[in-house]
């Protein structure tokens, strides 16, 4: 933890030597994702309810996943990038210094573009809070299930980098998962096959980063008629997966072969 | 220092049909002590690689068991790090796009260097090393007689008993690899560090070297000082033929 | 001063390859303008014979267009066998594709169940069309990136191509077009199998559809090197070109009609975005696929771009040989 802030704080520092490309790659991404947005906004302007949901609840939809991921991807989102690290001999220069392999590439080249996704989806939720007009009983819900969907994510990037240990020369598998996961809780799950809402529910538990908790702060029927007790799940299955992917990290680094030379 | 009783490495290659097993090294055991500077040889693919990344923790090994500064480095890699310092010759430790001072001070903050310790010797090396003039140059504009000198550097900053390297004059002109060889011998015999380098450089190992370890397929092939290395053909003239013979034995 | 040095040096190098003789009298540093070992690649530019040569070099005969077109096919060659060392990655990249498929397949049912028959799409052409956007990722590189260029123009080995006797764009471009054919079977293949076993997709309206689709993929292709490189080529006059980067994912992400179909977007949007080189990289081929366009005119669009965007590119790489071989970087 404080390795990976002296880091970060020092990344952050030899980044600002070059400020030009930086804000063009902060106002990059933050473009990049409000196509998302413009995505959902030419949407509705066609129609005006998608699976059921309107316009302000799947801008919140899209919030609450679109911030725990951006926080998720800032944090810890480089470690997805493994392979890249084995195949050019870095990862093992990791592996020499005192300190987790783990903290060294979740904050290798920590600078401020990362920051460009976090403000976009907080604006989005920003904007949308206010028209969904909530009970204050039920939005104590939402910081609650920002932090599950952190927690969710990162283990999804830990994951996706601990499978690199296996399929280094394939890194964009992980993609279908990490980033795959963000497009697939950026709608109402109910667009989506319920096959594939039961996986993203019981199997990998995508569902629990907006959509379980959501229908709780929205107090909406679920749609696929799952458990009430569903919405308040958020947080063991958040430790579950972590566990997993700690797990699976560990495994990983284990079986490593580093590369010829 | 470093001991290595039994060790063993072994990959499995290609895919399902043409699975088979290589034995990287095997049977490997040796001691290193205190304050010694040893050369370890071998020809390509011999297995000094393999042998300087289990020593680091970067590979565990699959057989046997090693000890660097009287720890597991597979089990104690973290900690094992704070008291060994590695050099790639082929590849560097440093940040690519950093200047070499901030490459440095990422350094200082990953091994917990004490403020007044790191400008210490920092001063020091870039004395000895002549790192004055390129401090403030990103490591990618660095030549690769400056680049080494700074993952030698970078290496030292945390002043660890062990020194590992690895090819550390690879590609070096005549007067930077004059100059790396002082610096590791007053290295050596000033602080007493210990010693551990692989080369193809026999110049190296005549310069700077009391022992050499001469590895092949994977196993000890010699052990001994530089003069029972000579004896091994007292009919050679130099020590290329003497290790060449020893490589085709 | 040492990036210049190491220039020189590969200039010396270059010009004492076999083939070759050192510039007599020429200005120092200029490269000479006569074939080396990749002769028959001659650009037009490198195509004047100078007084004095040996015969066999003179003119553009058409046993000479001939040798340059093998020698661009052999290239082309080559960028399809060095992207088939890459297989573990197109087939990872080919379930990306597959799975982010289905999840925007989803989205667009679920608008077109809303309001059936939208932008002159029925629900099975909306599919398609998210399939067929997933499949053009690979081979128009829609991500950016793809060119072996911009690593070289890092390095500074672009020096190196500068110099060749071949022009360095139409050489990437074979190279280009070698990449995308193998992705085309690595990576558009499976998204669209897998599309058509769950949702059932249209098939092309017919053999005359089949064929101007088959061109438009491959304008489209030229067109995605096009910009790719004029985005590679920037990076000559910049420290950092990842934010050149960005901007140009941004924008080939939401005018090729990646996104969404560019015939659901507003008014002008809608006019300016189906105006833009991008929209010939996903929206004029997959329309092409579903017959909503005529094929002549849609060609004709991706064409010009094509050229425009060549010779914008041929234009960038005169000024950087400028920059870079000439003033040493």
């Amino acid at each position: 933890m404080r390795t990976y802030l002296l880091l970060a704080w020092t990344w952050l520092r030899a980044s600002a030597q070059y400020p030009g490309p930086l804000i063009m790659m902060m106002l990059g991404s933050f473009a990049v994702n409000a196509l998302d947005v413009a995505a959902i906004l030419v949407i509705f302007e066609h129609t005006g309810s998608l699976g059921g949901f309107g316009l302000a609840e799947v801008m919140f939809l899209y919030g609450t996943s679109g911030l725990s991921f951006a926080l998720a991807d800032m944090l810890f989102g480089n470690v997805d990038r493994l392979s890249q690290h084995i195949r050019s001999g870095s990862f093992d220069t990791m592996l020499i210094r005192p300190a987790s392999a783990f903290t060294q590439m979740a904050v290798d080249r920590f600078s401020v573009h990362r920051f460009g996704r976090t403000a976009q989806a907080a604006v989005v939720l920003a904007l949308a809070l206010p028209q969904l007009g909530l009970a204050w009983s039920r939005v104590w819900m939402i910081p609650l299930m920002v932090l599950c969907g952190i927690v969710i994510f990162a283990s999804v990037f830990t994951l996706g980098g601990a499978m690199q240990f296996l399929l280094t020369n394939a890194p964009e598998v992980a993609n279908a998962f990490t980033y795959g996961g963000s497009t697939l809780t950026q709608y109402p799950l109910s667009v989506y096959g319920s096959e594939l809402v039961k996986g993203v529910t019981f199997v990998v538990p995508l569902a629990f980063v907006n959509w379980q908790p959501a229908l709780f702060v929205l107090d909406r029927e679920d749609p696929f008629g799952l458990p009430y007790w569903l919405r308040f799940a958020s947080p063991p299955a958040a430790v579950a997966l972590a566990a997993v992917a700690a797990l699976a990290w560990r495994a990983g680094i284990r079986r490593y072969r580093s590369t010829g030379s | 220092m470093i001991e290595l009783d039994r060790v063993g490495r072994s990959f499995t290659v290609g895919r399902r049909r043409a699975k088979k097993t290589v034995h990287a090294v095997r049977d490997l055991s040796f001691r290193v002590e205190a304050g010694e500077f040893v050369g370890y040889l071998g020809p390509n693919g011999a297995g000094k690689s393999t042998t300087i990344k289990m020593l680091t923790g970067i590979l565990a090994p699959t057989s046997g068991s090693i000890r660097v500064a009287g720890l597991d480095p597979t089990r104690r890699r973290t900690v094992l790090a704070r008291r060994i310092g590695v050099v790639f010759g082929q590849r560097t430790t440093l940040w690519w796009d950093l200047p070499l001072r901030d490459s440095f001070e990422l350094i200082r903050h990953l091994y917990k260097v004490d403020q007044k310790d790191f400008r210490r010797r920092l001063t020091e090396l870039t004395e000895l090393l002549g790192l004055a003039g390129f401090l403030g140059t990103p490591v990618r504009q660095l030549s690769l007689g400056q680049r080494m000198r700074g993952d030698v550097t970078a290496a030292l900053l945390h002043d660890p008993a062990v020194l590992v390297l690895d090819e550390p004059t690879i590609g070096l002109d005549v007067v930077s690899k004059a100059a790396m060889r002082d610096f590791l011998l007053r290295l050596n015999a000033e602080r007493g560090t210990t010693v551990l380098l692989t080369t193809h450089d026999l110049g190296d190992i005549e310069k700077l070297c009391r022992r050499v370890m001469l590895i092949d397929h994977g196993s000890l092939a010699f052990d001994g000082t530089l003069d029972d290395l000579r004896a091994t053909a007292p009919g050679e003239a130099s020590m290329e033929d003497v290790v060449a013979r020893l490589y085709s034995a | 001063m040492y990036i210049s040095t190491r220039l020189q040096l590969c200039i010396a190098t270059v010009y004492s390859a076999p083939g070759t003789r050192p510039n007599p009298g020429g200005i120092p540093g200029k490269p000479d303008r006569r074939p080396g070992r990749h002769a028959p690649a001659r650009h037009r530019k490198y195509g004047c014979p100078r007084p004095g040569h040996p015969a066999g070099w003179q003119g553009r005969s058409d046993a000479h267009r001939e040798a340059a077109f093998l020698l661009y096919a052999r290239i082309a060659g080559y960028g399809f066998r060095r992207h088939s060392t890459y297989r573990a990655a197109a087939v990872a990249g080919a379930f990306t594709n597959t799975v982010f498929g289905i999840l925007r397949a989803y989205v667009l049912i679920a608008l077109w169940q809303a309001r059936p028959g939208l932008a002159g799409y029925d629900l099975a052409d909306a599919v398609t069309f998210c399939f067929l956007s997933q499949a053009f990722i690979g081979p128009m590189q829609v991500f950016g990136g793809g060119l072996e260029l911009s690593e070289r123009v890092r390095s500074g080995d672009v020096a190196l191509d500068l110099v060749r006797p071949a022009s360095l764009q139409m050489w990437s471009l074979a190279d280009d077009l070698g990449r995308a054919a193998y992705l085309l079977l690595l990576r558009s293949l499976p998204p669209t199998a897998v599309g058509a076993a769950l949702f059932g997709l249209v098939a092309p309206a017919g053999p005359a559809a089949c064929l101007s689709f088959a061109a438009g993929l491959v304008l489209g292709v030229v067109v995605s090197f096009a910009l790719r490189y004029l985005v590679a080529l920037s990076a000559c006059w910049m420290v950092d070109d990842r934010g050149v980067q960005s901007l140009s994912l941004v924008t080939t992400l939401f005018f090729s009609g990646m996104v969404l179909p560019l015939n659901l977007f507003p008014g002008w949007l809608g006019t300016l975005a189906e105006a833009l080189p991008w929209s010939a990289m996903v929206q004029v081929p997959a329309d092409l696929y579903l017959g909503k366009r005529d094929a002549l005119e849609a060609l004709g669009f991706q064409l010009a771009w094509a050229v425009a965007l060549l010779a914008l590119g041929a234009l960038a790489t005169g000024a950087a040989r400028r920059k870079v071989v000439i003033q040493g970087g």
